[in-house]
């Protein structure tokens, strides 16, 4: 028997609480599970600053990965005599779904917002590089691993197997979604997913849904938009996150002047420099970070040692409702008194958007722009979804953007009641002056 | 304060008009690959090169007034039309930001289909392959578009001239 074909004796499951049960019988599968690249993953949150505004949000890209794994296992056994599906792309599935984070590093919207770095192409070179994934995959064939890395990277010639992995009712929206409402504890995020499993169809170059699972799909397009405004864009977490990428701006802007360090922040450097290796890159998780974190709080900068101070003992920026139009104006005042009270406005005011975030909604888009949600009809022919669903219209064409100002509320506090200037900010930030 | 939205002003302010979701996110990425620094995050999606970063910036810029966007019922999808606002030029004035001369990559731009800019967008996502896997990238992802050996050459000669653009 092949590698690729080569079975466990005997099923090996992983408790889940959101699956119930991860079954796993491919010998690659659990051995792509035992590398130190896939390892790592556990000490990646999935939600990254989520935690400091639901604490029980500390589950990680590992049970994640594992998770959107299990969902392509099910689907591909409701595919397996069907028309269209190739029962020969299983594998390849299956390896993508549980690799498709692979490159994610520690707080990794922020890292790689301010270090300019995309976690897709740390991906694609632990795929295709030097690693213990690589070899895995090798062993299945010589191109094994680039067809991995074409999948995950959306550009491999069948369509099909791409929207398994990635597009708008996906294996990895489906695992998230309902992941993250269990560990936050909310409500919404629940939908049918074994509903959704059951009346999805292959296509040539697309997973559809039958029409008759309508409303199935109507249940998570509404998870998925509830989830956005309670937990994604959540506005603590945004205040947690405008912190998080403050440090990392001002650690950097202290090696680019020369700053020294007490102590050298030796796993940061090449991140500093934007161009970490793939080896630099696995060694900074986030317990390294949370590491530097707690050792920067006593550095003599004072911008730097308040800022971690902050984010470890989670005292976080207070926020205001914003119009970058109507309170343009303001915006300037502010810089400008801030300024003159000596606090920092570059790391302690800052307008933060929606489009910020790496999340978004269902958009039925224009022709060309992104796939929609197809439904299959009983005469054989495809509808975009919100055609057919008021449920999904009505919020497809809702406003879903808004900008938040963040400050340190108590650092305004703590300005002298005479002073000016501090009337003059809290008149701004909250519409009346102080007595 | 919102920087990376004024970058994309100072675009819409070097066009008349950008007609097209499709076309716009092409032209911001074939800017990019070109060196003029969009900080949006491009993925490759059904359609080729794609941004949802961007789009949602576009619609906090209509939301916010600084952009208008008007839209368009065809036969099968809808088309939609963008133009800065007067508060978006006001808004982009006092911004502090670089403004690159953005009109030559414009206007070589403004005389191509979106099938075309699909193409050349398509081939700058590989670009780090040789260029006969390139290539072979194009025909492979995007199969259904039959694109001609001609339009790839033309492709081709169109990235070679929007280098040498300033």
């Amino acid at each position: 028997m092949t590698y690729r074909d080569e079975k466990l004796e005997e099923e090996k499951v992983f408790k889940d609480p959101v699956h119930r049960y991860i079954h796993v019988r491919d010998r690659v599968i659990w051995d792509l599970i035992g590398t130190r690249e896939f390892q790592r993953l556990r000490r990646v949150k999935q939600l990254g600053t989520t935690y400091l505004t639901f604490h029980g949000a500390e589950h990680s890209r590992f049970s994640h990965s594992l998770g959107v794994y299990e969902i392509i296992r099910r689907i591909l056994e409701n595919f397996h005599d069907r028309d269209n599906w190739n029962e020969e792309e299983r594998l390849l599935c299956l390896c993508a779904a549980l690799l498709h984070d692979l490159g994610h590093g520690p707080f990794s919207h922020s890292f790689e917002k301010v270090f300019k770095l995309d976690h897709e192409d740390y991906t694609q070179a632990i795929l295709l590089g030097d690693t213990e994934v690589n070899r895995v995959l090798s062993q299945v064939e010589p191109g094994f691993p680039k067809k991995v890395a074409d999948v995950i990277n959306k550009t491999y010639s069948d369509k099909l197997v791409i929207s398994l992995i990635s597009s708008q009712i996906d294996a990895d929206r489906m695992d998230y979604l309902q992941r993250d409402a269990y560990f936050t504890g909310v409500s919404y995020g629940h939908f049918d997913m074994e509903r959704i499993l059951r009346v999805m169809r292959p296509m040539e170059d697309q997973v559809v849904i039958k029409e008759s699972g309508m409303h199935a799909v109507e249940d998570y397009i509404m998870s998925r938009y509830q989830m956005y405004w309670q937990i994604y864009f959540h506005p603590v977490t945004r205040s947690a996150e405008v912190i998080l990428s403050k440090i990392l701006h001002r650690a950097k802007e202290l090696y680019e002047d020369g700053y020294k360090f007490e102590l050298k922040p030796l796993h940061f450097l090449s991140f500093f420099e934007e161009a970490p290796s793939l080896e630099e890159y696995l060694g900074l998780d986030e317990n390294v970070v949370m590491y530097y974190f707690q050792m920067w709080m006593r550095e003599k900068d004072p911008v730097l040692s308040d800022l971690c101070e902050r984010f470890v003992n989670r005292r976080l920026f207070k926020y205001i409702e914003f119009n970058p139009n109507l309170q343009m104006k303001e915006w300037r005042e502010l810089y400008d008194l801030f300024e003159e009270a000596d606090i920092n406005p570059r790391y302690y005011l800052e307008v933060d958007s929606s489009s910020d975030l790496p999340y978004d909604f269902y958009r039925p888009g224009e022709e060309g722009e992104r796939l929609p949600i197809h439904l299959l009809q009983p005469n054989g022919a495809l509808k975009e979804l919100s055609r057919l669903s008021e449920i999904v219209e009505s919020i497809s064409g809702k406003k879903r953007t808004d900008h938040k100002l963040y400050f340190p509320a108590d650092e305004l506090e703590r300005m002298p009641e005479d002073s000016e200037t501090k009337r003059r900010i809290l008149g701004i930030l909250y519409g009346k002056e102080e007595q | 304060m919102l920087e990376n939205h004024a970058k994309l002003m100072h675009f819409f302010d070097s066009c008349d008009e950008v007609v097209g979701r499709k076309r716009l996110q092409k032209m911001v990425y074939i800017m990019k690959k070109c060196g003029i620094r969009f900080e949006e995050r491009y993925e490759f999606h059904f359609y080729g090169p794609y941004s949802e970063e961007l789009t949602l910036r576009i619609e906090e810029m209509c939301n916010l007034g600084f952009l208008s966007e008007a839209m368009e019922e065809k036969k099968n999808y809808y088309q939609y039309r963008y133009q800065l606002t007067e508060a978006g030029a006001d808004f982009l004035s006092h911004a502090e930001i670089d403004r690159p001369v953005l009109d030559n990559y414009i206007d070589a731009m403004n005389g191509k289909s979106s099938r075309f800019l699909e193409l050349v967008s398509t081939m700058l996502f590989f670009e780090h392959l040789p260029k006969e896997e390139i290539e072979e990238k194009v025909y492979t992802v995007k199969s259904k578009q039959n694109y001609k050996q001609e339009e790839v050459e033309e492709a081709w000669t169109f990235i070679e001239e929007m280098r040498y653009v300033s």
